[in-house]
């Protein structure tokens, strides 16, 4: 089996004195799409904030492509793994250009070539380049979330935590960016870990999920299981149908 | 048939802008008897504005115009601010999308919903408790009597949205327009909510218009569909028929959505310059 | 040019960012009492500019042979108890009021935005020590500790300043605070932290732009009292110092005069009201144009 992209171990992890995840296991092999599935209050970003430092009270065990993770957003971990928000219009800094949007990883971390890197990564999430200088509320939702895509991977990381990036966006909109979010996995051997409360979703873009309620994964499956309806798990199962989907015997 | 409940002819909502004014609807013609419609559409497809120019609840420097906008009779056009405020609850209720918006956070649940009867009508005391908590039951809440006493951020969201719903149908109206009203829910209890709209409006004969960005959501829970695209109905069909839809905006839409049994590479994007000339949203 | 400046699709940083001033500009102009505020300041930058070549006569030379002259054609408000021209001594006084706000305005403001974006953007302990300090000057009056200050410090314009910036901080870093805690946990912020930025990095590049324009606002409401309280230091011998025409020092030597010569004490007066008035329509005007909560969603 190929190194573990995305490892985790007995993660418990909590709000102030408020438990909300409970004792979490599941690894993610390098270049596989896994999906956290589940209702809200469920614990599935919080899992996702843990493993980006933006959650900082866990106990347990985490390590991103065989490194163990710290308490807090560092440099070196930014350039391995990055996140894309649910919000395309509270991720994108209000009095900020997309230009200086994508500069600014690049800045951060002192890399050069910045005029054509994002140049570049425009084209790659299928934006115009005339878009290069807008302001955010001069774009539309999915727009805002091709530049929050596109901010995510200019340090090219390995790993992306995608946290219901298309829940926000309309139908059409959304077929749009879960085609580039496939197309990009495919073209850089990404490794996606992505929340998301839609199974139809899952079904397009994972290859494997995992079930959540109240802070605990229920059930860990393949999306084959997904797609003929043979979950395990009673919760999943009704979670399966009130997506609309038509159950089969597990 | 009988005369229609609601009927409506070349509605259009226009909002000025610093280019010159935008039709946000266009001209639309529809009616309604006791049934349940739904308006489906994107953002921006003038369908929150429709259900909101029904109940005259454009803002200004938003405008209104219609050949005709009765409702069972009356011209809601003509009525005037007053008049309009009687309709309002008491004939036509509306739900919104997100519920801690809607109710007033330092009153309790029970007097909220018992304001709403008032506003229409006296009764006394007794019995305004127990048409509350039998409102509150009929949402399918558990313990009426103690949910009365809650506030607002004490329940949860989906009991926020019941607790909208037995504000706004407490005085039996005849219309309820619902707009988004499950969007902010988790889909286990969206199902719940919508069963309760469901069943009070078919037990008691109203009409509903349900707004939503869903689709399938809408083809489930009503009778007749209108697919609304920037302001104008592209398609309007019974909820059955909608796979055989015949615009190219609505097939688009239905083809977009991701299955559960997915198993194409890449989902079709709506081709939008086939059918409108402005710019998409 | 303005089709440039309103391109959709600007073609560099310049052209977007000249685009937006543009834009906040053109909304400013559309309201009425912003632009009194703004010619207002306009005629009091004017003035403290070219004051050589507005005002008729010096500001301190004395003419005791025509002292407490009544407004004539010859000297606009009249004149004071030494014979020198009022004109002449409001125009001056305008470098001297401009001197005042703008050095308050560098001094106080910086040190208001970042105490308070500090304050907010971490929390815990640095939050309580760094709002205790705030609280403690917030608590007294501004012109009892302004007095104090310069009391210590021994009167003159320069202390004034320093006094009445001290004084002034304190509301900025309590208005960059509130406004750094409501976007402290937003996405746009969580995404930098994740990029690797540094808190240094996040407070100043991404933090303070965003409570710069309600600072502006505020700061330029604030104005009105700086002027306010630099005429009272003024009134009272603890701010400028003879023969400095400064407009409260005026009106305190007018005050002997005030029942048979009104216009010594009364025209620096009305200067001092009518800056403070026009500071506050533009304050108010730049209020609806900059407010993030109300612009940018259109």
């Amino acid at each position: 089996m190929k190194k573990a992209a995305i490892h985790l171990e007995d993660l418990s992890i909590s709000y102030g004195k408020t438990p909300v995840v409970f004792d979490v296991e599941f690894s993610v092999a390098e270049g596989e799409s896994f999906a956290l599935v589940g209702e809200s209050g469920s614990g599935k970003s919080t899992i996702l904030r843990a493993i980006s430092g933006l959650a900082p009270d866990w106990t347990g065990k985490i390590s991103v492509l065989g490194k163990p993770r710290g308490h807090a957003p560092d440099r070196a971990f930014a350039k391995t793994c990055q996140m894309v928000f649910q919000d395309p219009y509270g991720s994108l800094h209000p009095r900020k250009t997309v230009d200086d949007c994508l500069a600014e990883p690049l800045a951060v971390h002192g890399i050069g070539g910045r005029d054509t890197r994002v140049k570049d990564m425009l084209d790659a999430v299928g934006l115009d380049q005339r878009f290069r200088f807008r302001f955010p509320h001069q774009l539309s939702g999915g727009q805002r979330q091709r530049v929050a895509i596109a901010r995510a991977l200019m340090l090219e990381p390995r790993v992306m935590l995608l946290d219901e990036p298309t829940s926000a966006l309309d139908v059409s909109v959304q077929a749009e960016i879960l085609n580039l979010l496939k197309k990009l996995r495919r073209e850089q051997g990404l490794t996606y870990l992505m929340v998301t409360h839609n199974l139809p979703v899952v079904s397009f873009l994972c290859d494997r999920m995992a079930v959540m309620r109240h802070g605990r994964v229920v059930e860990i499956a393949k999306v084959d299981a997904l797609k003929t309806g043979r979950l395990a798990n009673p919760y999943s199962r009704e979670l399966y149908a009130a997506s609309g989907g038509t159950l089969q015997p597990a | 048939m009988s005369a229609p409940l609601l009927d409506i002819e070349n509605l259009t909502v226009t909002f000025p802008t610093s280019r010159g004014p935008v039709d946000v609807v266009k001209g639309i013609s529809f009616s309604l008897g006791r049934e349940r419609l739904g308006i489906v559409g994107e953002s921006g497809s003038g369908k929150s504005m429709t259900g909101r120019s029904i109940l005259r609840l454009i803002r200004k420097p938003g405008r209104v115009t219609a050949d005709r906008m009765t409702f069972d009779g009356i011209d809601l056009l003509s009525q005037s601010e007053r008049q309009m405020r009687e309709l309002r609850g008491a004939r036509i209720s509306m739900v919104m999308q997100d519920p801690k918006f809607s109710l007033n956070p330092v009153m309790t649940i029970g007097d909220q919903i018992g304001e709403a009867l008032l506003t229409h009508g006296k009764l006394p005391r007794r019995e305004l408790k127990a048409r509350v908590l039998s409102m509150l039951e009929a949402v399918r809440i558990n313990e009426p009597e103690r949910v009365a006493n809650l506030y607002p951020h004490e329940v949860s969201g989906g009991m926020g949205q019941r607790v909208m719903i037995a504000m706004m149908l407490i005085p039996e109206p005849d219309l309820l327009i619902a707009d988004e009203p499950t969007s902010a829910l988790d889909v286990s209890v969206q199902a719940q909510v919508l069963d309760i709209i469901d069943d009070l409006v078919t037990g008691k004969g109203m009409g509903l218009i349900l707004i939503s960005h869903d689709l399938n959501l809408v083809s489930r829970y009503c009778d007749r569909i209108l697919v609304m695209n920037s302001g104008e109905i592209v398609e309007s069909c019974k909820a059955g028929d909608l796979n055989k839809a015949t615009h190219a905006y609505t097939k688009g839409l239905l083809a977009a959505m991701p299955r559960m049994d997915e198993e194409r590479d890449e989902l079709p994007v709506l081709d939008r310059s086939t059918w409108t000339t402005g710019a998409g949203t | 040019m303005i089709d440039w400046l309103l391109d959709d699709s600007p073609t560099s940083r310049l052209q977007a960012n000249l685009g937006r001033a543009w834009r906040v500009w053109t909304a400013l102009l559309r309201n009425p009492l912003a632009v009194v505020g703004a010619l207002i300041v306009l005629v009091l930058v004017v003035m403290a500019i070219f004051a050589p070549l507005i005002a008729p006569y010096s500001p301190v030379g004395q003419d005791l042979a025509n002292r407490l002259m009544p407004p004539s054609a010859e000297h606009w408000m009249g004149t004071d108890e030494l014979g020198r021209d009022i004109y002449s001594r409001v125009v001056y006084g305008a470098r001297i009021t401009l001197l005042i706000v703008t050095m308050v305005a560098v001094i106080a403001a910086p040190i208001g935005l970042v105490v308070g974006a500090v304050s907010g953007y971490f929390g815990g302990w640095v939050d309580r020590v760094l709002m205790g300090v705030t609280d403690i000057f917030l608590s007294m009056p501004k012109l009892i500790l302004a007095l104090a200050f310069v009391a210590a410090l021994g009167p003159g314009i320069e202390n004034a300043i320093i006094a009445i910036a001290i004084t002034a901080w304190p509301v900025y870093a309590r208005i960059a605070r509130a406004e750094t805690i409501t976007f402290r946990d937003s996405e746009f912020i969580s995404a930098v932290r994740l990029q690797g930025a540094s808190a240094t990095r996040v407070i100043l590049r991404h933090v303070l732009p965003l409570c710069a324009s309600s600072t502006i606002v505020r700061v330029t409401l604030d104005m009105a009292g700086i002027i306010l309280t630099a005429a009272g230091l003024g009134f009272l011998g603890l701010g400028a110092q003879p023969p400095l025409p400064e407009w409260g020092a005026m009106i305190s030597r007018g005050r002997n005069f005030i029942l048979d010569q009104w216009w010594v004490a009364t025209m620096p007066g009305f200067a001092i009201i009518l800056v403070s008035l026009g500071f506050c329509f533009l304050g108010d005007g730049l209020r609806d144009v900059l407010d993030p909560k109300q612009g940018e969603k259109q």
